[in-house]
């Protein structure tokens, strides 16, 4: 089913370490900069970047079995098809649900 | 590696496996189960935040301003830096090392509660400043928009979202002290290190959250 466990040296611990708090510091310095709408998608892949790190390196994901690997995707996986047919529910008929409200002309139920 | 210390003298493989590293994997696969409907759990959360934010810009810009982010980026470098003592203590598990074992895993649990107390110091100046949704709203500082009344909104999934995660680290330190008290006992070891991993794993995965709440919440 797998072979034996990997010890990870413990350099290889801080060396991620300081990889994850510079990514930490560069994502304090991105929010003070003026991106426009781009602000908010930098701050997320520094986000990701810094989750790869932490997945591959503190949890061992790098030195596991590829079944490993697919649990692991699994969840991260299941999240982005939520995410992502909520988004495109909201974006596509978010006015519906707005509209609907007492007072309001109903996009809901009229013919 | 010369005599063991710590933990059995010899690997424990319960009947139903037939090696080791099988045991360790199937523990390893459970885990990740087990964190696939924490990251859906989550998952619900951030995706309402973000419908949210999509809908209401003005009021969740003004709500983030009034979080302190100084404190938020110090509880992001204690939370790291926990993640870097509790990935050490596997380490010092597997290679049968008791003393930084204990050192480290204590460490994990102090910067644990450090990032508690900080968090519940913020809790209580969001209170001063009148920023508890419901019957206790009442801004010291309203905001210039045009329905302040929505900032409410961006503090109760500031709340939930926060609060569940505090939630879980308060779950994890519980955890923690039960499998210090066994440490102690010497349970752990280069032949039964996983629990410590294991243990590791959802502490990382708290980690993670942070990670994402940190800039969503403070730095929009």
């Amino acid at each position: 089913m797998s072979e034996e466990h990997h010890i990870v040296p413990w350099k290889n611990y801080a060396i991620n370490f300081c990889v994850i708090t510079v990514l930490m510091f560069l994502t304090v310095w991105v929010a003070d900069q003026d991106y426009g709408v781009m602000n908010l998608p930098i701050a997320l892949i520094i986000a990701i970047m810094k989750t790869l790190c932490i997945v591959l390196f503190f949890m061992n994901v790098k030195y596991s079995s590829h079944l490993t690997w697919v649990f692991a995707g699994a969840g991260f996986f299941w999240f982005l098809i939520m995410i992502g047919f909520i988004i495109v529910d909201f974006t596509e008929f978010g006015g519906m649900y707005t509209n609907s409200l007492p007072g309001s002309q109903s996009a809901i139920g009229v013919p | 590696m010369t005599s063991v210390t710590m933990g059995p003298a010899e690997p424990v493989i319960p009947h139903h496996f037939e090696t080791k590293p099988q045991h360790n994997e199937c523990n390893i696969l459970g885990m990740w189960l087990f964190l696939a409907q924490e990251i859906m759990f989550f998952g619900g959360l951030f995706t309402a935040y973000a419908v949210y934010r999509f809908k209401y810009p003005d009021a969740w810009e003004a709500g983030s301003a009034e979080l302190n982010r100084a404190i938020g980026t110090g509880n992001t470098i204690v939370l790291l830096v926990s993640s870097l003592t509790m990935a050490l203590s596997v380490y010092f598990a597997q290679t049968d090392q008791f003393k930084k074992l204990v050192a480290s895993f204590s460490l994990t649990m102090v910067f644990g509660a450090i990032f508690l107390i900080v968090k519940a110091f913020e809790y209580h100046e969001k209170y001063t400043h009148g920023l508890i949704p419901g019957a206790w709203w009442d801004p010291i500082h309203p905001p210039e928009i045009d329905d302040p009344s929505k900032m409410q909104l961006f503090f109760i999934m500031y709340f939930i979202m926060t609060g569940m995660h505090a939630f879980h680290m308060v779950i994890g330190l519980i955890i923690a002290a039960v499998m210090m008290i066994m440490m102690l006992k010497r349970k752990f070891g280069p032949n039964k290190y996983m629990p410590v991993e294991m243990f590791g794993f959802y502490w990382h995965f708290v980690d993670i959250v942070w990670v994402f709440l940190f800039p969503m919440v403070y730095l929009i």
